[in-house]
């Protein structure tokens, strides 16, 4: 049980996106559209599990004082991967996605579960947690997108809802998505406050 | 030789048009966590601007005189976050050691620039920018540290519109679930929308 525990804690009460508000930065400029949402989550979460196994195993070894550089290596290493197999078997999602493949090495997300998480727990429980960031990444970015791209572009996954809805543009603007992601973090907090007031009062 | 207006437009594109933070996302964690008061703020700016300048020239010519001639393009992003990681890491140390007063201000937030997007981003986005099948365009090298600067510059410039903003916000009556990040959000949507406007410019 304490085991599932270190899963389901990435999806909703640690949630990357929403809660430890880490790598904010992929989830605002990809979340246009559903697809590339996907493809953005999955890739991050194959660095982040690559990345906390890798860590996880070797952590016995690698000396305290020069961790981060090493962590740096090994997730840049599993980022190129990403990189190169995306370029190579998806390359229309490669381009849509830019700048922002590489950039998962700077991603709080992969570096903070590293620090936080692999360097000091076995390798089982390191997988469980990274898979548990990693799809709470993904749904989170998975639902800004579908709000996103609902609104901003009246479709879902590429297909067309309505015909008699016109699409602010805006919404798959830059302003759109700080606007989506603010008012998303704020009900969270509102929704977690008042679970966690129940609580007490139960 | 380009004209001078090229660089000029680099530098009005990277600040107003594309504005690192407001329309390409770069660096919001510091966006967000440092821009509470109006110094703290400018000091991280000026850190940026300067990591981020300085990184374009050392990643243009690594990448130039090191991985191109062997071949290595695909280490570019393993190269370039050590490379990044290795220049604050030593930035920090010369400047704590030759101007302790500088230190005080930059030290905290020099420190905190390794895992920033917007130094890795600059950097990735010059290479994908100015060069073509690997190999340079016309004074690309130039245009690189241009944009650095240029990408430091409107990082600055939004961080500080942001942080007065958010000393009037300390007043505001703002529901409580909203307070801190959320509110943050919803002024930055309002102004990148102001930012918007730019993009109309034709240069």
């Amino acid at each position: 049980m304490k085991v599932f525990g270190e899963f389901i804690k990435g999806l909703w009460r640690e949630n990357p996106t929403f809660r430890i508000m880490l790598g904010l930065c992929p989830t605002l400029a990809v979340s246009t559209s559903v697809e590339n949402a996907i493809g953005m989550g999955s890739a991050a979460a194959f660095v982040l599990v690559g990345s906390n196994i890798f860590i996880s195993l070797v952590r016995k070894i690698i000396p305290d004082k020069v961790r981060i550089p090493c962590f740096i290596v090994i997730i840049a290493t599993f980022v190129t991967i990403v990189e190169l197999m995306m370029k190579a078997y998806a390359p229309l999602l490669s381009r849509s996605l830019g700048i922002y493949v590489p950039l998962i090495v700077v991603n709080c997300i992969v570096l903070g579960r590293a620090e936080a998480f692999s360097s000091k727990e076995p390798v089982f429980k390191s997988i469980l947690d990274a898979l548990g960031m990693g799809l709470g990444f993904t749904w989170a970015l998975v639902m800004i997108a579908s709000i996103r791209e609902l609104l901003g572009s009246g479709s879902l996954l590429g297909f067309t809802i309505s015909k008699h809805f016109e699409p602010p543009l805006f919404m798959i603007l830059a302003p759109g998505a700080l606007l989506t992601i603010g008012l998303l973090i704020g009900m969270f907090n509102h929704f977690i406050a008042r679970s966690r007031s129940r609580k007490t009062d139960g | 030789m380009d004209s001078i207006s090229a660089y000029i437009s680099i530098i009005i594109s990277t600040v107003f048009i594309n504005n690192f933070i407001l329309s390409r996302f770069l660096g919001l964690c510091p966006f967000i966590g440092v821009s509470k008061s109006t110094g703290p703020a400018v000091s991280m700016g000026i850190a940026v601007t300067f990591v981020t300048t300085m990184a374009s020239i050392l990643t243009w010519t690594i990448y130039e005189f090191v991985l191109i001639p062997f071949g290595l393009e695909y280490l570019r992003t393993l190269t370039f976050i050590l490379v990044i990681a290795s220049f604050v890491q030593f930035a920090e140390i010369v400047i704590q050691k030759k101007s302790p007063a500088l230190y005080r201000v930059l030290g905290i937030y020099l420190a905190l620039i390794t895992t920033n997007c917007a130094v890795f981003g600059v950097a990735v986005l010059n290479i994908d920018m100015f060069f073509l099948h690997g190999k340079p365009l016309a004074g690309s090298f130039l245009k690189s540290v241009v944009q650095g600067f240029g990408a430091g510059a409107g990082f600055t410039l939004a961080m500080l519109l942001m942080s007065g903003i958010r000393e009037r916000l300390e007043f505001a009556e703002v529901p409580r679930c909203m307070k801190d990040a959320p509110i943050t959000f919803i002024v930055a949507s309002l102004m990148s929308l102001a930012f918007l406007g730019f993009s109309g410019f034709k240069i």
